[in-house]
């Protein structure tokens, strides 16, 4: 890591630890958000970006995730954050299972799979023999937590730092699983999955525990994300959500950790300005963008900074 | 046993617009070997602009005949302007180009016409016309898919274009040597492929009503149906369609109950690709490594 990455670093977490000082309460529970489908972006683009397996289905693993929080809260009163490996172990078994018969699909047949996890999600949710835990159509309410030891903060507040420092270990392990041996067989499959395997990667092990950790990944962030909303029922995990996390890293940026926070911030501010134009709009706003990134800027945000940044740079070094 | 006879009868109704929409992907699988995950979404449109013809005042086979024109020309257009630009490029980028399409032919639909569900007419009279073990739309939804059907094969075996078509789709290269406009015969086939699509949303709308979100759990059928039968094989498709559409209707009413009906597509989808991904007609392919 070079210095000005380290600065940068320090001065992003710097901001988000000062930043529920400076704005509303409303505005706290919008970044906690963010910060919740910056994880879920990562766990994504892991599978996705860096080992090229599509998945138009990870939405599926949020729910298990946020259901696995809000069912532990609610029916077996587990406190908040016992839920959280919980989630995360039920999602990598999860993810690993579906990762298995995914090691036969490729390409777009992996997308039709994930699809259909997708679309048919929410049916599975309503199903009525799980009802007495998943609370059917109705879903489950659960309680704020409180800050403990009698910090003086807001609920909001407390979360939002509990989620900021989740989400800090999630993206430190993720940098250090990603930048080395496992993160190049990762790529080396996404590439040339034949090379790779002469080069001795056991592919169809890494293929399936990327889908694992993955589909982890995006576990935690929905269990992060029930407990800040406090809500789960089925028809919020449609296969729009789906898409959206799709969107999220196709639009931060493709095989890049920073891309993550980009494309969190993308999904969760456009469609609040675009709101009020009218209730179809972030979605039509969405799919422009869409277009627009994979015609124009294939790399995402993050690699149109990078490419600003190393342009900068250059000028510098002419002068 | 008389119940059992409704539901596959009822099965067979629905199977056929599964077959029709499943026709219409594999109809630009297997030109350009992409899934067009925005199939549903075009063909909702397209039900949309039948839906305002209607309203205006027209009757129900002019707007019929001039929305499977318009979805026609819609389908060409998309492919000329949105698809053509990624016709080469990685997957993910062509799947992402479909979830665009997808997304935005659902909000622009929902920013026109509102999200409120709307009633559908169908063209069949009230009274049953069929014998008494289905109603007239159902019977006349599978009468219309024969048709389709019937159209298509003679255009594809009978006529100059078609057979040009198939040239394009089979062999581009060679098709391109004889003189054959490979891009616009691709085009062609994404226009045929809207205006099925087309034909079978009309078909179901009167069904499952208008909506922007129609078509989410039937492109799913659609998909299951079209693997089932083989994606690169149209009348595997049609095959698939009905087989489909009857599972779902006689598991859902006596073995799963019908709340699980859309898991049977989910598992049908992961069952056909991981033990058979070629389906019950398709061609199987063998990479060379």
């Amino acid at each position: 890591m070079t210095r000005r990455q380290l600065i940068a670093i320090a001065v992003l977490l710097l901001v988000a630890c000062v930043l529920p000082q400076v704005v509303s309460d409303y505005r706290v529970f919008q970044f906690n958000l963010v910060l919740v489908y910056a994880i879920a972006l990562l766990g994504l683009n892991m599978l996705t970006g860096y080992n090229g397996q599509i998945s138009l289905g990870h939405g599926a693993f949020y729910a298990i995730g946020a259901y696995c929080a809000a069912i532990l809260m609610d029916k077996y009163g587990v406190p908040y954050w016992a839920t959280l490996p919980v989630a995360a172990a039920v999602c990598l078994v999860a993810g690993f299972l579906f990762g298995l018969p995914a090691l036969r699909l490729e390409g777009l047949y992996l997308a039709l799979a994930t699809f259909a996890l997708g679309v048919s999600l929410p049916s599975l949710l309503k199903y009525h023999h799980l009802e007495k835990w998943t609370g059917g159509v109705q879903g489950i309410v659960i309680n704020k937590p409180e800050p403990p030891f009698g910090l003086p903060l807001s609920a909001d507040h407390w979360l939002y730092y509990f989620t900021l420092a989740v989400a800090v270990l999630m993206f430190l392990l993720a940098w250090n699983m990603l930048r080395g041996r496992i993160g190049r067989a990762l790529v080396a499959i996404r590439d040339q999955h034949i090379a790779a395997e002469a080069m001795g990667v056991n592919t169809a092990m890494v293929k399936s525990l990327a889908f694992g950790v993955s589909a982890m990944y995006t576990g935690i962030a929905g269990a992060l994300g029930a407990i800040a909303i406090q809500y789960v029922a089925p028809d919020s995990f449609n296969i729009f959500l789906s898409l959206v996390f799709l969107i999220g890293i196709v639009i931060g940026g493709l095989a890049s950790i920073s891309g993550a926070i980009y494309g969190a911030l993308f999904i969760q501010f456009v469609p609040n300005i675009a709101d009020e134009i009218s209730k179809a709009a972030p979605w039509a706003i969405f799919g422009v963008f869409l277009l627009g990134f994979v015609y124009l800027m294939p790399m995402g945000i993050a690699g149109a900074v990078r490419m600003g940044l190393a342009r900068l740079q250059r000028k510098a070094q002419n002068k | 046993m008389e119940a059992f006879l409704h539901q596959v009868l009822a099965g067979l109704a629905t199977g056929s617009i599964y077959a029709s929409l499943a026709l219409s992907l594999v109809m630009i699988y297997q030109a350009t070997h992409l899934v067009n995950f925005a199939q549903g979404e075009m063909a909702m449109f397209a039900t949309y602009f039948a839906w305002s013809l209607i309203n205006a005042g027209m009757p129900y086979w002019p707007a019929f005949f001039l929305t499977v024109i318009f979805a026609f020309v819609l389908g060409v257009v998309i492919e000329r302007t949105i698809i053509r630009p990624v016709e080469n490029a990685p997957v993910l980028a062509v799947v992402v180009v479909f979830i665009a399409l997808l997304v935005i032919l659902n909000s622009v639909t929902g920013w026109i016409f509102s999200y409120t569900i709307k009633t559908f007419p169908s063209p069949f009279p009230e009274e049953p016309i069929f014998g008494r073990f289905v109603t007239s739309h159902q019977g006349g939804a599978i009468v219309i898919t024969m048709v389709v059907l019937a159209l298509l094969f003679l255009f594809f075996r009978f006529t100059p274009l078609g057979l040009a078509m198939r040239a394009a789709a089979q062999n581009p290269e060679s098709a391109r040597l004889v003189g054959i406009r490979v891009g616009w015969m691709l085009a062609l086939g994404w226009g045929l492929a809207a205006a099925i699509g087309a034909v079978a949303g009309m078909m179901v709308a009167p069904i499952v009503y208008l909506d922007p979100n129609m078509m989410g759990g039937i492109l799913l059928y659609a998909f299951a149906a079209a693997l089932v039968g083989g994606i690169d094989n149209p009348a595997g498709a049609v095959f698939g369609g009905f087989l489909v559409g009857v599972l779902e209707n006689v598991l859902g009413a006596f073995v799963i109950g019908n709340e699980l009906k859309l898991a049977v597509a989910l598992v049908l989808i992961v069952g056909v690709l991981v033990v058979k991904p070629s389906g019950f007609f398709g061609k199987v392919f063998v990479t060379r490594v």
